[in-house]
């Protein structure tokens, strides 16, 4: 399942949702990011984020399937916020159902590496008074290419280029 | 053809959107890409350096051998950074 909103969620009501009458499954695996107060040159004070509606929704429900496709997984979970956030606001929620830990371990890991490199999503960051575009970070495309599989890394066209 | 412009792009285009007719020698991102930079001032700025600029044909990932035509919605956009802070 796939929500993208301007609304915080609520994570409890959120988790309990997904195993709720499915007594099959085992385990719930979760991540929650949230707004830090520290940006690359200062304090931050607000952040904004900036999204591209409709390719949002496409690339998160492509990442739910891949998930979906890879593990032996019950439902996926992808909860994004856009809009103006404040440090220690909740920015994003994944969660993976299974039968059993390994399974909902991996593929939370697997969507939240992904998703920072495949959602597009813009973040503004408001630091001494100055509002500045945050910059894509090397390691986040390296988190996401240990996911990389043979028949995937084949589809290169996929795949934003690194900076 | 259906342009949109996001993030710091977007600042530069000064605009958000724009329908553009292209011409007949623009059939893929890349060239749709030298032919943009040549627009105007702000969209010199915004394409001046196209290493920082990723695109998207009907919302999805392209690269610049990708074709385009008149009937397709294609963003530019700078690296995505979704998700949380660490």
């Amino acid at each position: 399942m796939i929500k993208v909103q301007s609304e915080d969620f609520d994570t409890g009501a959120e988790l309990a949702a997904l195993s709720r009458g499915r007594p099959e499954v085992g385990a719930v695996a979760s991540f929650i990011g949230l707004v830090r107060d520290v940006a690359g040159s200062g304090e931050l004070s607000a952040m904004t984020l900036e999204h591209y509606p409709g390719m949002t929704e496409k690339q998160l429900a492509q990442l739910e399937a891949e998930a979906l496709a890879r593990w032996p997984l019950d439902q996926v979970l992808i909860i994004h916020r856009y809009g103006r956030l404040l440090p220690g606001d909740q920015i994003v929620l994944c969660a993976a159902t299974s039968r059993h830990r390994q399974a909902a371990f991996e593929a939370c890991a697997f969507l939240m590496d992904w998703l920072k490199t495949k959602a597009p999503f813009w973040k503004l960051e408001e630091v001494n008074g100055e509002s500045n575009w945050v910059a894509a970070r090397q390691d986040d495309d390296d988190a996401a290419a240990r996911w990389q599989t043979d028949q995937s890394s084949s589809k290169k066209n996929d795949v934003p280029e690194t900076e | 053809m259906k342009l949109l412009y996001f993030a710091w792009l977007r600042d530069r285009v000064g605009k958000s959107e724009e329908t553009v007719n292209l011409p007949a020698s623009v059939t893929t991102v890349g060239q749709l890409t030298a032919w943009l930079a040549r627009q105007s001032d702000g969209h010199a700025a915004a394409f001046d350096d196209p290493i920082g600029v990723h695109c998207a044909v009907n919302q999805e990932f392209a690269r610049d051998d990708v074709p385009v035509g008149p009937d397709d919605e294609v963003a530019f956009f700078p690296p995505v950074t979704g998700g949380w802070g660490g």
